[in-house]
């Protein structure tokens, strides 16, 4: 049999990377700016102000454009599962293909159907059917957000399965144990963020028109709905990250240590708020401090985690030698999980076996040593300790970026709240917080980027925490047929975005006003 | 509650009666295709493309829910044929890719590459989309080049389960007339209802007329091809299951027999076909009648909804593997687990609501027919 090519693995996670990323480019967006507008359309409903109503619909002009890029962005993300990691397809579709599932029949018709009264039916249905239409589809573009993070969540923190060897496949046991908790925060962290992602984007587009003295009603209309929006979005954010560290702290420690980069586990660890990793650490165990300079709160790592400022904290270090109790209440270090993960890989070649020659009787005890070790499975890919290590400095530094950049956030938004409604203060005059509004509108995504960064990099290298590798989730093509779809995504993507942007630009120059026209 | 059998037909019922609508659906893709050779003008162009514009969402969403349902339904369909027909998928891919921007960004002033980019990707869409799905789906009868061996998962340099068997990765495919047979009849059959779906939508003198002469011209390549490929495939061999054992072997007249031995499913064949035609006929000799697409629409449904029925259900396999027989998909040993198809199943009962707000919001916004008034006094217009 054909061996596989080492670098298929990174061309296959690469092109996988692009995708996601470019579709994220476009979904926070999508998801921010479609509850805006309809908050929007709703103070037209309520006050019958026709000035509101050129509001809502400047917005969903720019809703539009940037929406049918998610999509064409969005169907290849759903097929690149079968395309790509089609070992990962069998090996867990039963449980990941059905939220998949869902979202189409629940979600994405939702969207579809509602969208196109949204932009055509103005003067087709009654006002209120137009408002509801409005709401609906927002409700299907945060449904099918939710779907598809049940998936994502699902990866990092497997739950709610069983290996079935005859079938060689996890299978569902419990669909509410999906729904999981982790699952949750993980949706409201996602979505509210995307919603800071789209106050940005009007506040800041507001702010230059003010720059430039134009339209003045309009923009001081829809700052004020940002703002406020803004910064309870932001407010939720940060709660929900939390929740999102205390989450990554019990089920997965080694993206906990990388994120603070933390290699030697402490009793009331500390939370490092500002840090610069030092180049002179080359290995996980050569005792070098990580870091060449911090700023750090005593204690508050601990307290985070695990609600408890004297709890231990894992380091890299802890969590491959073993022999701490963890949350899971296991103590093995990677060698010996290692070890087990062989043994169930050895158990289930031989229960097949086994099965072959009818020798049922072996076939039952292959079957038990198979499900006894069957919790380290994934640990039998891996040959090096380093293996289990993501890469520390991009996660810790895209943790604690998007950390800061969310406090920023609050910050401005908190700013902006008071001068829109704080009577003697003239919006237009503010000039140094219009620029600093109209300059945030990409800190958003570059915040939203990052998060999915320490999410995804941090699950490294499993596709499915312990369960699968990466090397054994992939499909078997040649290097070339990856390396060549990967080109054309990225050159019809950057394409697309180049086009996406002009548009945008060319609407918002040419205002709300030729737009009510 | 319901036999693991049981659920294992119903699955394989429902992708197949979402085949049936994503078929139907492809109507937008059909007039894709025409968009340079019905219209004179860029008038005229831009009616067609504004009536498609406010259905393309539609067959995109039934294509993605296509997708989802087999992934859920059938993982190892989805593994084995995304993962190993790569080329073909990515290409269907690529094609709508590029539609999913073009009515979004045509007419928008800043849009970089031009309308007529845009609308070249609307045809390319249109064009390939169609052909190529038709020739993929031709597969299910015709078998593909894999091999399934679940074992190898515990092959540590190479822990693939389903191979393809040559570097081509689906595009060979394209080297059987049976599976281009398929295609064409799609993109014909595509073409047919979007001129039918036009005489029913657009207020225009000009364009009912051509859309009405396209009928006829699109109509009967399309009767060519897909009756060539229905007797050919009724004539073949085909892929049986022995129901004990689950060994494959090929059986003369295998889906002939399929259709006889289920009787139901041949009447709604023969009352999908019929149906078709009744749509084509009225139209083509009854200047008066605009209601064609909804016979050919709901024809072109069943028809392929209860072709599909005959490649999955009687013992059959629904995707065979040419190579080894024994590696051949069927809609027992791929699909998911009895709990998984449980869940789903009560899932889908919410199915028909949603059909029920398309078909009102469908209504509500379809009162009248469409000309360029319309869309010149729309500000969201394409
Ligand atoms: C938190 C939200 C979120 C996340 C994490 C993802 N998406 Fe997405 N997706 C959306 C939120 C969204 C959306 C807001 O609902 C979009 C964006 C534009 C749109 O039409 O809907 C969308 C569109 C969209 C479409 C087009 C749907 C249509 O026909 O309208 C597909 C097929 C996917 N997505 C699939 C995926 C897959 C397979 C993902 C995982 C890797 C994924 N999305 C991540
Ligand atoms: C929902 C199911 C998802 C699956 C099965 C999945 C799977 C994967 C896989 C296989 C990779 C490549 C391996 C790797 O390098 O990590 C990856 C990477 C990545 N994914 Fe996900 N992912 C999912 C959801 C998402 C979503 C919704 C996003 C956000 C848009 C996302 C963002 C990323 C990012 C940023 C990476 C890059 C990490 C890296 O550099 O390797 N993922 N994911
Ligand atoms: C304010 C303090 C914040 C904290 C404490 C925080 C915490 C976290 C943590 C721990 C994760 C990783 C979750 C996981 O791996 O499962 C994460 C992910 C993420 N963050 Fe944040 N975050 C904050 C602010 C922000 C901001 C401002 C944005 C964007 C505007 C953002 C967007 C994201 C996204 C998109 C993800 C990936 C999805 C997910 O895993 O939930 N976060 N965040």
């Amino acid at each position: 049999m054909e061996l596989l090519d080492v670098s298929l693995v990174n061309w296959s996670r690469a092109q996988f990377t692009l995708t996601a990323m470019y579709h994220w480019i476009f979904v926070p967006l999508t998801l921010g700016l479609g509850i805006i507008q309809a908050i929007m359309e709703t103070i037209y409903y309520r006050t019958g102000d026709e000035k509101w109503k050129h509001v809502t619909k400047f917005w969903m002009t720019l809703f539009g454009v940037n929406f049918a890029i998610g999509v064409a962005t969005g169907i290849i993300l759903e097929f690149q599962f079968g395309t790509n990691w089609s070992n990962y397809s069998w090996f867990v579709g039963d449980i990941f293909g059905a939220p998949l599932a869902i979202e189409g029949i629940l979600a994405f018709f939702m969207e579809a159907t509602f969208i196109s009264i949204m932009f055509f039916g103005w003067n087709k249905v009654s006002k209120k059917f137009h408002l509801v239409s409005t709401w609906l589809t927002i409700l299907g573009a945060t449904l099918s957000a939710f779907w598809i993070l049940v998936a994502n969540a699902w990866m990092q923190h497997p739950v709610g399965m069983e290996f079935n060897p005859d079938t060689v496949r996890n299978e569902m046991v419990s669909f509410w144990e999906i729904l999981s908790p982790f699952a949750l925060n993980k949706f409201l962290h996602t979505v509210w963020s995307s919603w800071i992602v789209a106050s940005l984007f009007v506040l800041g587009v507001s702010a230059w028109f003010l720059i430039k003295k134009r339209d003045i009603d309009f923009a001081k209309k829809s700052i004020k709905v940002a703002a406020i929006f803004g910064l309870t979005a932001s407010i939720l954010t940060a709660l929900s990250g939390d929740g999102s560290a205390y989450n990554v702290a019990q089920h997965q420690p080694m993206k906990l240590a990388a994120m603070e980069g933390l290699y030697d586990g402490q009793n009331g660890a500390e939370l490092v708020a500002f840090g610069v990793l030092s180049s002179d650490k080359k290995a996980y165990n050569d005792s070098v401090d990580p870091f060449a300079f911090k700023i750090a709160f005593p204690k508050a790592l601990s307290l985070l985690a695990y609600r408890d400022i004297n709890a231990f904290v894992p380091g890299v270090n802890d969590i491959i030698k073993g022999g701490y109790e963890s949350k899971t209440g296991d103590k093995l270090s990677f060698t010996e999980k290692q070890a087990r993960g062989k043994v169930a890989l050895q158990a289930l070649n031989d229960y097949k076996k086994a099965l072959a020659e009818k020798d049922t009787v072996s076939a039952a005890s292959h079957k038990a040593t198979l499900m006894a070790n069957y919790n380290y499975f994934g640990y039998g890919y891996l040959e090096t300790p380093e293996e289990t290590i993501p890469n520390v400095p991009s996660i810790f530094y895209s943790f604690h970026l998007m950390v800061i950049l969310g406090m920023f956030f609050i910050a401005l938004f908190s700013v902006f709240t008071f001068m829109s409604f704080k009577k003697n203060i003239i919006l237009e005059k503010q000039n140094l917080f219009l620029w600093i509004a109209l300059l945030s509108i990409p800190l958003g995504y570059v915040a939203s980027q990052l998060g999915w960064i320490v999410a995804e990099l941090g699950r490294q290298p499993w596709t499915i925490q312990d369960v699968l590798p990466l090397k054994a989730s992939v499909s078997g093509l040649s290097v070339m047929s990856v390396k060549i779809t990967l080109f054309l995504f990225l050159t019809l993507f950057t394409a697309l975005l180049v086009a996406e942007v002009r548009i945008l630009v060319k609407q918002i120059g040419k205002g709300p006003h030729e737009e009510s026209k | 509650m319901f036999t693991y059998s049981f659920l294992q037909h119903y699955w394989w019922f429902i992708i197949s009666l979402l085949g049936g609508i994503l078929t139907f659906l492809l109507f937008v893709q059909g007039g894709q295709s025409m968009l340079f050779s019905l219209t004179k003008n860029e008038d005229e162009r831009r009616i067609l493309i504004n009536v498609l514009g406010r259905k393309w969402e539609y067959t995109f969403t039934t294509l993605v829910t296509f997708g989802g349902a087999f992934f859920a339904s059938f993982p190892l369909f989805y593994s084995t044929s995304f993962g190993g027909a790569y080329w073909v998928w990515m290409a269907i891919l690529f094609c709508f890719i590029i539609q999913a921007v073009s009515y979004e960004f045509h007419s928008k002033p800043g849009n970089t590459y031009g309308k007529t980019t845009y609308q070249v990707f609307l045809f390319i869409n249109g064009l390939l989309g169609t052909i190529l799905i038709g020739a993929a789906v031709a597969t299910f009868f015709t078998g593909s080049d894999f091999i399934v061996n679940k074992g190898n998962l515990t092959n540590q340099l190479a822990p693939v389960i389903s191979q393809w068997g040559n570097e081509w990765h689906g595009l060979e495919a394209l080297l059987n007339v049976r599976n281009w047979l398929l295609g064409l009849a799609v993109f014909f059959l595509s073409r047919t209802s979007a001129a039918l779906y036009f005489v029913n939508r657009i207020s225009n003198e000009n364009l009912e007329k051509q859309s009405r002469k396209a009928v006829l011209v699109n109509a009967l390549p399309f009767l060519v091809f897909f009756l060539s490929f229905v007797i050919w495939t009724l004539l073949a061999e085909g892929f049986a299951v022995n129901p004990e054992t689950g060994v494959v072997f090929m059986e003369k007249y295998k889906y002939f027999f399929n259709l006889i031995e289920m009787p139901a499913v041949l009447v709604l064949f023969l009352l999908g076909v019929v149906a078709v035609l009744w749509g084509i006929g009225g139209t083509v000799f009854n200047k008066n009648f605009k209601k064609g697409i909804w016979f050919t629409g709901v024809g072109t449904i069943v028809t392929v909804c209860s072709l599909l029925l005959l490649a999955g259900y009687n013992n059959t396999s629904y995707y065979p593997a040419t190579p080894d027989l024994q590696s051949s998909l069927t809609i027992f040993n791929s699909s998911s687990s009895e709990f998984t198809l449980t869940a789903m199943t009560i899932v889908s009962v919410l199915i028909p609501f949603v059909l029920a707000y398309i078909f009102h919001a469908w209504r509500s916004m379809e009162k009248n027919r469409t000309d360029i008034a319309d869309i010149n006094g729309d500000d969201h217009a394409y």
